[in-house]
C-alpha cells in the first residue's frame, strides 16, 4: 500500500507524492537534469546534505548494480555507505526494471540505504520553483507527520561541514585497474586528498598506472609530502568550500610544494580559495550531464557531467596566478584554470563522467603527462 | 567563426513528393534551413518539385524553381542561378543522391558550387557498404558480419558461410526500399532480386541478422570547430527487426544504463567526426540484451526521419542548426532559440516522454500484407508527450485516427484467447493492440517477451495499463454490485458507470478521484474509461471535472526547467502544477490535420501553417493543435502556442476550456479537424468560417440533394440506399455502371465504379461492415470531363483563383489524377456554367472561407459530384500556380475580412500564360500486393507540379518529377480490356508510328493486326512461361499500358504485370487517358528541347 507523502520547503511550497522509507529526510534542495545515471548520482558523495530532485521523470529503470555505485567502497572501511543523499524526490519509481546488468530495483535500493524517497511529485513544479527562488531548505515526510516535528525537522542545526562525513579516515593504497595491484615498480606516486572522492575518478586515473595514495581529507600536508609524491590529486566533494579554512590552508601548503597537481570540482574551489581567490553560492547549482563548456586553450566546446552548487569567482582570480581556462557556455562562469607558472589546473565540472558524457576524459591524459615531464625534468 | 562570408548565395534541395520513408519531415527541415539562411542575409535559390509544401511558398526562398528533382534539371537550375553553395543534407535520401549525380557529372566543379555539409567523400563512406564496414572497422567501431553482393548467386554464397538468418539490404534506397530479412534461401533470392533491381547501383548488402536486439538510435550535430554533442537518443520498443519508420519509439532510451548509452554516445561522436559531417547525422545501433555487445546499424549522413523526431521530442531544432554550421558557424556562436539565454553547443534533456508511433495504410489498402519487417510502409506518424509511458504511448494511439482511442481493438476482443496467444508473434502494424490483448487475457509479461523479444520494460508498461483498466472495471462493479444488491441483485456487471459515491457508501471520494487520476496519468481517454465503465463519454467527462480531475500543461524547453524558455510549446498531463499562462488576448484555435495518410497528406498541414499566419497577421493569438512530429504546423516557432496533442473530442475540449478562445479554425486540418467540428460546436465552440450546417448540408446526402434542387444545379442522379436489395433496385433505376461508395469518406475510401449486380451484391456486402449508421451512396458513373474548382467565399463574393481539368476521366479519384491549370478543353459555356454553379453552390451552402467543388463536363453540360465547404488537397497547388494565398485569404474571411477589403477582385482570375500540371505520385513500391490501378478509390502518397509555357513540356516535367521514366525507343507492352480497346488503338497506333515496338498480350494483338498494327504477342502469366513476367524481368519492355478487366482472370493477371512493373521500375499507365496525354509528350520530346526551368518568382 503506497503511503502518502510531501515535500515541505522552507518557503512554503508543498508538493504532494507518495512517502518511502523509513524516517524522513531534511537537506537542501536541489535538482539533477540528467536522464540517465541515478544510481552514480545517488552514490556520488558530493550530494551529501542534499535532497536531490531528479527531473527526469521515470528513474530506475535499468534497476541498480554495483558496478555503478560513485562511493568509494573500500572493504578497510567495514560496513560501506553507499548513499549520502538525505533524500530522493523523483516523479515515477520503476518497480519492474530491465537490464541484464539489473541486480535489484531501486526500492531495494533505497530500502537497504535508508534514503527516504518521495516519488509521483510533480518534479518540474518544484524545479521550476528552485529555479526561481534558488536552491533552499526542505523536507520530505509522511502525509500525516505532526505539525510541532515537521517545525523541528526544518529547524534541526546544520553545520555544513559534509566532507568530514564522507572522506575515508585511513590512507588507502589503491593501484592498478582494480585497486589491488600495488607494485613497487609502479612509476609514479600520485596523492589522493579524498574529501569525497568519486569511484568514477579513482578508475579514470587508474588506468594510468599510478601508484596512488588516497589521503582522508584532514591529512596534513607535510604528512602528504612526506611520501614524496609525483602529483597531487584534489578531489570533489560536497557543500561550501570555505567551510573550513584549515583545509584551504593545507592546500595551500600542497600547492606550494610545487607539485604537479589536478583538482575536480570541489578541488578546483579549494585550489581558487588556496590560491587568494573567493566563491560564492550559485542560486541553484549546475547538476547534470548536458552542461557545455568551452576549453579556451582548445578553442572547443564539450559536453560535461557537473555537480557543483559553488563557483570560483572570476574577478576574484586576477593577480592569483590562476587563469580561466574554461568557462561554461550557458551562464559564463569559469570552469577550469590553470596556474601562469606552476604546473597546476583544475576544473569545476566531472570530466570523469560517471554519469554522463566522457568527452572530457582528455584531461586525465592531461595530468598524467604533466606529471611525467615534471618528474623527468 | 562567423559565417563563411564567401558564400552568399546557397541552392537548397527539397526531398520532391511524399513517399513512404520520406514525407513531411523534409518539408519541416527544409524550411527550417532556408530561414535560417536568409537570416543571416544569404541568397537562398530552392529545387523542389512539391507543391505542396511550405517551403515552396515564395517569401521562404528568393528563388524557388518547381522543377523535377533530377540532375538534369537541376544543373540547368545551378548553370542560371550559379549559388556559391549547395545544401543537399537536408532534402532525404533525394537530395543526397542527386548531389552525388551532380558530382559524378562534374557539375559541381564546373560551377564552382561547395557542397556544404556533407562531404561527397563522407556520403560514399555511410551509404556505400563496403566503405562503411571499411571506415567503422577503422574506428573499431563494429559492424554485423556482411557481404557485399552484385547477385543472388553472391548473396546464397555468403550465407551459406554465416548461415541465416539474413538481413538484405540495398544500397541507395529511400526507407529501405527492396529490403527484407530472409529466412531460407528461396527466401534469400526472391528478395536480393527485388533488392538489387532497386538499388541506384545495383547492389546489396547481405548481413548476418542482429534481429531482436534492442535498437537504438542517437541524433548528432557538428560542426567545422569539430564540437559535437548528441541531440537525442531514441529508442525502438520494437527490436530490430522492423524499419525504424515502422517502429514504436520512444525518447530518450529507456532500458541503457548511463554507461551503456554513453558507450554508444562516444561511437556516435566518432562517427560524426570520422566521416568529417558538419551538420547532423543519425546513428542507428543494435544493442545486445544480454551483454554489451553493439553493432553499428546504420549512419544517415544528413537530416533524417529521426532527426525531424528528435527535434520535435526535444525542442532543439536540428535543421535550422544545420543550416547555420553549413554555412560556417559554429554550435557555441548558434542562439538556443528555446531559452534565447543560453547557445545551442549544449544537450538537451528531457523531463517527460515521447512517443512515435507509425501511421499506416492498411486502412487504405485491405489486401496488403500488414506483416512488418526491413522495408518501411507507414505514411507518417504522430508523436505524444507525457510525463510516463503509459500516457505518451495511449495519447499516440489515440493520435493515430484509426478509430482506437485506447490500446484496445473491437475486432480483437470477440478472438478467441488461443487466437490472440497465437497473433502475439506476429510482427504486424497491429502488434501492439495484440500484445495488450493478449495481457488482458492473462498472458504473462514473461511469455509475451520472449514471443516478441520487446524488452519487458515496455510490455510492464502496457501490463500497467491493462491493470488499470482491472481496477476501473472492478471499481465499478462493485458499485454496481451494490446497486444490484438494492434492486433484487442480478448478475455483477458495470451497469450504472462511475458515478461519485452517496454518504452511505464504503467508496470515498477520494478512492475515486485516485482511480481517475491513476487512468488518466496513465493517458486513458474519457471514453476508453467511458467503454470500461458503461458510461458515455460526457458522463466521464462531466464527472472528472466536477473532481477536479484535470490536465494541467507543461512546456517542452529543452532543459527540464533548469532555464526560464520562451517556447511556446506544451503538452498536457495531469499533475499539480499548470505553467502555461493564457494572456488576454483574442485567441483562435486551429487544428491540424494530425498523421499523413493516404488521402491526407502534407497539403493540410501547409493549409494549418497558412491559416495560423493570417491569424497572427490579424493580431488574434493563433493555437495550433497537432500531433505529427514531422510537420511545419509543429514548428514551435509558426504558432504563438503549439499544443502536441492528440486531436480528440477530449483532448481539444481540455484546451478550450483552458484557453477560452473566440473560436476554432476546421477548414484546414482535412478530415480530421471537420470530424470534431460537429462535436465541438455541440460543446459550445464557435466553428470559425463556414458552419456545421454548411458542413453537413455538404456532407449529407438528403440535405445536398435538396439543395442543388433549389439551386437547379444537376449532379449525376443517384440516392442514398441502406441494404443489398434497395441498391439492386437502385442501380437498375439509373443504369450501369454505377460509383458506390460509403456516405462519410476519406479520400475516396472503399468508393468503386461497379459494373453489373454482382459486384454490387459483392461490394454491399464489404461497404455495410465499413459504416453501419451511415448510408451506402450510389450514383450513375458519368463519364467526361472532372473539373476541380477551389474557390473563396466571404458571405457576399466569390474568389475563384482557377480551374483544374483532371486528365483522367471521371472515375479515377481527384487525388490521383493528373490535374491542368489552366484547363484545356472547357469551352466557354462550360466555363461559364462552372462560375455560375460555384457561385450558386458558395452562396447556398452560405459558405465562410473555403470551398472545393468538383464537376463533370460532358459536352455543354455540368454535373456537381462533390462539394466540401472546406480547404482541399488541391490549394496549396492553385495558390502556388495562380499567386493567389488563398488559405491567408480564407481564414480571414472567416473572422470577418472580405475579400474585395483585403484588395482581391472576385470572380474568376485570369488564365495565365502558362500551364502547371499536377501529377500524382505513389509509394507502391514500397507495399507488397497493392494493386497501382487508378480507380476512385486514392492510392497516391504525394504529388509534383511541372510548369511551362508550353503545356507539353509542363507535362514533362511533371512525368519526370513524378520519377515516370520515359524511353526515346523500346518496347511497350499493351494489354487491354474489351471495353478499352477502341481506344487505345490510336494510343498503339501513335507510339508505332513513333518508332516504338509494340507487345501486346493474344487479344489485344489481334485487335491492332486487324487495324494495321503490329504487336509481337505476349504470352499471359496464365499461358504458362515464359511470360510477360519474364520479358519485364529481363527488360525487354520499358513501359506497360493496361486496362482494368473485369473478369476475374484478366484481373489476377493483369494485377500480376502491375505488380511487377511496380518491382522493376517501369512505368505502368492503367488509364487510357494517361497514356493518352503521355504519347502526346513522347511524341514532342524527341524533336523539341525539353528541358527548360523557371522560378516561381518569375512566373506571370
Amino acid at each position: 500500500m503506497r503511503k502518502l507523502g510531501k515535500l515541505v520547503l522552507e518557503d512554503g511550497g508543498v508538493y504532494r507524492g507518495f512517502f518511502f522509507g523509513d524516517k524522513p529526510g531534511v537537506g537542501e534542495v536541489v535538482f539533477n537534469t540528467g536522464m540517465t545515471g541515478y544510481q552514480e548520482t545517488l552514490t556520488d558523495p558530493s550530494y551529501c546534505g542534499q535532497l536531490v530532485i531528479m527531473t527526469y521523470p521515470l528513474i530506475g529503470n535499468y534497476g541498480v548494480n554495483e558496478i555503478y555505485n560513485q562511493s568509494l567502497s573500500l572493504s578497510k572501511e567495514g560496513k560501506r555507505r553507499r548513499s549520502y543523499f538525505r533524500g530522493y524526490v523523483v516523479g515515477e519509481l520503476c518497480d519492474y526494471p530491465n537490464n541484464w546488468r539489473c541486480e535489484g530495483s531501486i526500492f531495494d535500493f533505497l530500502q537497504e540505504e535508508g534514503v527516504p524517497c518521495l516519488y509521483g511529485v510533480d518534479t518540474r513544479a518544484v524545479t521550476r520553483r528552485i529555479r526561481s527562488k534558488g536552491a533552499m531548505r526542505g523536507a520530505i515526510v509522511p502525509e500525516d507527520i505532526d505539525e510541532g516535528e515537521l517545525n523541528r525537522l526544518m529547524n534541526l542545526p546544520e553545520d555544513g561541514f559534509y566532507i568530514k562525513e564522507v572522506t575515508t579516515k585511513n590512507v588507502i593504497r589503491y593501484c592498478g585497474e582494480d585497486g589491488t595491484q600495488c607494485s613497487r615498480n609502479a612509476r609514479m606516486n600520485l596523492a589522493v586528498m579524498n574529501f569525497g572522492i568519486k569511484k568514477g575518478i579513482v578508475d579514470c586515473l587508474a588506468k594510468y598506472g599510478y601508484n596512488m595514495t588516497i589521503y582522508s581529507a584532514y591529512t596534513p600536508a607535510e604528512e602528504v609530502l612526506a611520501a614524496e609524491p609525483d602529483g597531487i590529486f584534489l578531489s570533489n566533494g560536497p557543500g561550501d568550500p570555505k567551510i573550513s579554512s584549515e583545509l584551504i590552508e593545507n592546500v595551500k601548503e600542497l600547492i606550494d610544494s610545487g607539485k604537479p597537481m589536478f583538482g575536480i570540482c570541489l578541488g578546483f574551489q579549494l585550489i581558487c580559495l588556496a590560491m587568494g581567490g573567493d566563491t560564492y553560492k550559485l542560486k541553484f547549482g549546475h547538476r547534470g550531464a548536458n552542461h557545455p563548456v568551452k576549453d579556451l586553450l582548445l578553442n572547443r566546446v564539450f559536453i560535461t557531467s557537473q555537480n557543483h552548487g559553488y563557483a570560483a569567482d572570476e574577478k576574484s582570480l586576477k593577480g592569483t596566478g590562476l587563469v580561466v581556462t574554461q568557462r561554461n557556455v550557458n551562464d559564463d562562469t569559469p570552469e577550469g584554470a590553470e596556474h601562469e607558472s606552476k604546473p597546476l589546473f583544475a576544473v569545476q565540472y566531472h570530466p570523469e563522467a560517471s554519469p554522463g558524457p566522457n568527452d572530457n576524459l582528455y584531461l586525465f591524459d592531461k595530468f598524467y603527462k604533466m606529471i611525467k615531464s615534471d618528474k623527468n625534468a | 567563426m562567423p559565417r563563411n562570408p564567401q558564400i552568399k548565395k546557397v541552392m537548397v534541395i527539397g526531398s520532391g513528393p511524399i513517399v513512404i520513408g520520406q514525407a513531411a519531415e523534409f518539408d519541416y527541415a527544409g524550411t527550417q534551413a532556408c530561414r535560417a539562411l536568409k537570416e543571416d542575409g544569404i541568397e537562398v535559390v530552392l529545387v523542389n518539385s512539391n507543391p505542396a509544401t511550405i517551403m515552396t511558398d515564395v517569401h521562404v526562398a528568393d528563388r524557388i524553381y518547381m522543377e523535377p528533382l533530377t540532375a538534369d534539371f537541376v544543373e540547368i537550375i545551378i548553370e542560371k542561378e550559379r549559388p556559391d553553395g549547395l545544401l543537399a543534407t537536408l532534402g532525404g535520401q533525394t537530395g543526397l543522391n542527386l548531389a552525388v549525380e551532380l558530382d559524378k557529372r562534374g557539375v559541381l566543379a564546373k560551377f564552382g558550387v561547395k557542397l556544404l555539409g556533407t562531404s561527397i567523400e563522407s556520403v560514399k563512406k555511410s551509404e556505400d557498404r563496403e566503405l562503411f564496414k571499411e571506415t567503422m572497422e577503422a574506428l573499431g567501431q563494429p559492424v554485423a558480419e556482411s557481404a557485399i553482393v552484385n547477385s543472388v548467386e553472391e548473396a546464397k554464397k555468403f550465407a551459406e558461410q554465416i548461415g541465416f538468418p539474413v538481413i538484405v539490404r540495398p544500397a541507395y534506397t529511400l526507407g529501405g526500399t527492396g529490403g527484407g530479412i530472409a529466412n531460407n534461401e528461396e527466401e534469400l533470392g526472391e528478395i536480393t532480386e527485388i533488392g538489387l533491381k532497386c538499388s541506384m547501383i545495383g547492389q546489396a548488402l547481405i548481413e548476418r541478422s542482429v534481429a531482436g536486439y534492442k535498437e537504438i538510435e542517437y541524433e548528432v550535430i557538428r560542426d567545422s570547430a569539430d564540437n559535437c554533442i548528441t541531440v537525442c537518443s531514441m529508442e525502438n520498443i520494437d527490436p530490430v527487426g522492423v524499419h525504424t519508420g515502422d517502429s514504436v519509439v520512444v525518447a530518450p532510451a529507456q532500458t541503457l544504463s548511463d554507461r551503456e548509452l554513453m558507450k554508444l554516445r562516444d561511437a556516435s561522436l566518432k562517427i560524426i567526426r570520422a566521416l568529417g559531417i558538419e551538420g547532423g547525422c543519425n546513428v542507428q545501433y543494435a544493442f545486445d540484451t544480454k551483454s554489451d555487445k553493439y553493432y553499428v546499424i546504420e549512419v544517415n549522413p544528413r537530416v533524417s526521419r529521426s532527426s525531424a523526431l528528435a527535434s520535435k521530442a526535444t525542442g532543439y531544432p536540428i535543421a535550422k542548426v544545420a543550416g547555420k554550421i553549413a554555412v560556417g558557424y559554429h554550435l557555441d556562436e548558434i542562439e538556443n532559440a528555446v531559452t534565447k539565454k543560453t547557445k545551442a553547443c549544449f544537450e538537451p534533456t528531457l523531463d517527460y516522454v515521447v512517443v512515435k508511433f507509425p501511421r499506416w495504410p492498411s486502412d487504405k489498402f485491405t489486401e496488403a500484407d500488414r506483416t512488418l519487417g526491413a522495408q518501411m510502409k507507414a505514411t507518417g506518424e504522430v508523436m505524444s508527450i507525457d510525463r510516463s509511458i503509459e500516457g505518451a504511448l495511449l495519447k499516440a494511439v489515440r493520435s493515430l485516427e484509426i478509430g482506437a482511442n485506447h490500446l484496445w481493438s473491437s475486432n480483437l476482443a470477440p478472438l478467441p484467447d488461443e487466437k490472440i496467444f497465437e497473433m502475439v508473434k506476429d510482427i504486424t502494424d497491429r502488434r501492439f493492440f495484440v500484445v495488450a490483448e493478449a495481457l488482458r487475457r492473462g498472458m504473462s509479461v514473461e511469455e509475451i517477451a520472449r514471443v516478441t523479444t520487446i524488452d519487458m520494460f515496455f510490455l510492464q508498461k502496457i501490463k500497467n495499463i491493462v491493470d488499470i483498466e482491472h481496477e476501473l472495471v472492478r471499481h465499478c462493479e462493485e458499485q454496481s454490485d451494490e446497486a444490484t444488491q438494492e434492486s433484487g441483485g442480478l448478475s455483477l456487471d458495470c451497469r450504472v458507470g462511475l458515478r461519485p459515491p452517496r454518504n452511505d457508501e464504503a467508496l470515498s471520494y477520494n478512492a475515486l478521484i485516485d482511480l481517475l487520476l491513476s487512468a488518466k496519468k496513465a493517458g486513458f481517454s474519457d471514453r476508453a474509461i467511458a467503454r470500461l465503465t458503461n458510461q458515455t463519454e460526457s458522463d466521464v467527462r462531466k464527472m472528472r471535472k466536477s473532481l477536479g480531475v484535470i490536465p494541467v500543461y507543461k512546456t517542452v524547453d529543452t532543459c527540464a526547467a533548469e532555464f526560464e524558455s520562451v517556447t511556446p510549446y506544451h503538452y498536457s498531463t495531469y499533475a499539480d502544477e499548470d505553467e502555461v499562462s493564457v494572456s488576454d488576448k483574442p485567441k483562435i484555435i486551429v487544428l491540424g490535420s494530425g498523421p499523413i495518410r493516404i488521402g491526407q497528406g502534407i497539403e493540410f498541414d501547409y493549409c494549418s501553417v497558412h491559416s495560423v499566419l493570417a491569424l497572427k497577421e490579424l493580431g488574434y493569438e493563433a493555437i495550433i493543435i497537432n500531433n505529427n512530429p514531422e510537420t511545419v504546423s509543429t514548428d514551435f516557432d509558426i504558432a504563438d502556442k503549439l499544443y502536441f496533442e492528440p486531436l480528440t473530442l477530449e483532448d481539444v475540449l481540455n484546451i478550450v476550456d483552458k484557453e477560452r478562445p473566440e473560436g476554432a479554425v476546421v477548414q484546414f486540418g482535412g478530415q480530421t479537424a471537420i470530424n470534431l467540428a460537429g462535436a465541438l460546436a455541440k460543446n459550445g465552440v464557435k466553428i470559425i468560417g463556414s458552419s456545421i450546417e454548411s458542413i453537413d448540408a455538404a456532407e449529407d446526402r438528403e440535405k445536398f440533394d435538396a439543395l442543388l434542387t433549389e439551386l437547379d444545379i444537376p449532379r449525376p442522379q443517384g440516392c442514398a440506399v441502406f441494404s443489398i436489395e434497395d441498391a439492386i433496385k437502385a442501380a437498375e433505376k439509373i443504369g450501369y455502371p454505377v460509383m458506390v461508395r460509403p456516405s462519410y469518406v476519406l479520400g475516396g475510401r472503399a468508393m468503386k465504379i461497379v459494373y453489373n449486380e454482382d459486384k454490387l451484391r459483392n461490394y454491399m456486402s464489404t461497404a455495410a461492415k465499413i459504416s453501419p449508421k451511415h448510408p451506402v451512396l450510389i450514383d450513375h458513373y458519368l463519364q467526361g470531363i472532372e473539373v476541380e474548382v477551389d474557390a473563396v467565399c466571404d458571405g457576399e463574393d466569390i474568389l475563384i483563383p482557377g480551374i483544374m481539368e483532371h486528365v483522367e476521366r471521371a472515375g479515377v479519384h481527384s487525388g490521383d489524377s493528373i490535374a491542368v491549370y489552366p484547363p484545356r478543353n472547357l469551352s466557354e459555356r462550360n466555363i461559364r456554367t462552372i462560375v455560375d454553379f460555384t457561385n450558386r453552390l458558395a452562396r447556398g451552402l452560405k459558405v465562410l472561407g473555403m470551398i472545393n467543388i468538383q464537376y463533370i463536363v460532358k459536352g455543354d453540360d455540368v454535373y456537381v459530384i462533390e462539394v466540401n465547404p472546406r480547404s482541399s488537397r488541391t490549394a496549396p497547388f492553385l495558390s502556388k500556380v495562380t499567386g493567389v494565398p488563398m488559405v491567408n485569404i480564407a481564414t480571414k474571411v472567416s473572422v470577418g475580412k472580405k475579400i474585395k477589403e483585403l484588395g482581391y477582385k472576385p470572380g474568376l482570375g485570369l488564365f495565365p500564360d502558362y500551364y502547371a500540371v499536377k501529377a500524382p505520385v505513389f509509394s507502391s513500391a514500397k507495399i507488397s500486393n497493392v494493386d497501382v490501378t487508378l480507380g476512385p478509390e486514392m492510392r497516391s502518397t504525394g504529388e509534383v507540379v511541372g510548369i511551362d509555357n508550353k503545356f507539353s513540356r509542363a507535362l514533362y516535367k511533371a512525368c519526370v518529377a513524378s520519377g515516370i521514366n520515359m524511353q526515346k525507343n523500346g518496347r511497350i507492352l499493351f494489354t487491354i480490356a474489351d471495353k478499352d480497346k477502341d481506344e487505345a488503338f490510336p494510343i498503339a497506333k501513335g507510339f508505332a508510328d513513333l518508332g516504338y515496338s509494340l507487345a501486346a498480350t493474344k487479344g489485344t494483338a489481334e485487335f491492332f493486326a486487324k487495324r494495321g498494327v503490329n504487336a509481337e504477342v505476349a504470352v499471359k502469366v496464365s499461358e504458362g512461361s515464359p511470360n510477360i513476367m519474364d520479358d519485364i524481368k529481363n527488360g525487354r519492355i520499358n513501359m506497360v499500358i493496361n486496362t482494368v478487366s473485369h473478369s476475374e482472370k484478366g484481373y489476377r493477371d493483369g494485377f500480376k504485370i502491375r505488380r511487377a512493373t511496380v518491382e522493376h521500375a517501369i512505368p505502368c499507365l492503367t488509364s487510357i487517358d494517361t497514356a493518352k496525354a503521355i504519347l502526346g509528350v513522347m511524341s514532342v520530346m524527341r524533336r523539341r528541347k525539353m528541358m527548360s526551368v523557371i522560378a516561381l518568382q518569375d512566373l506571370k
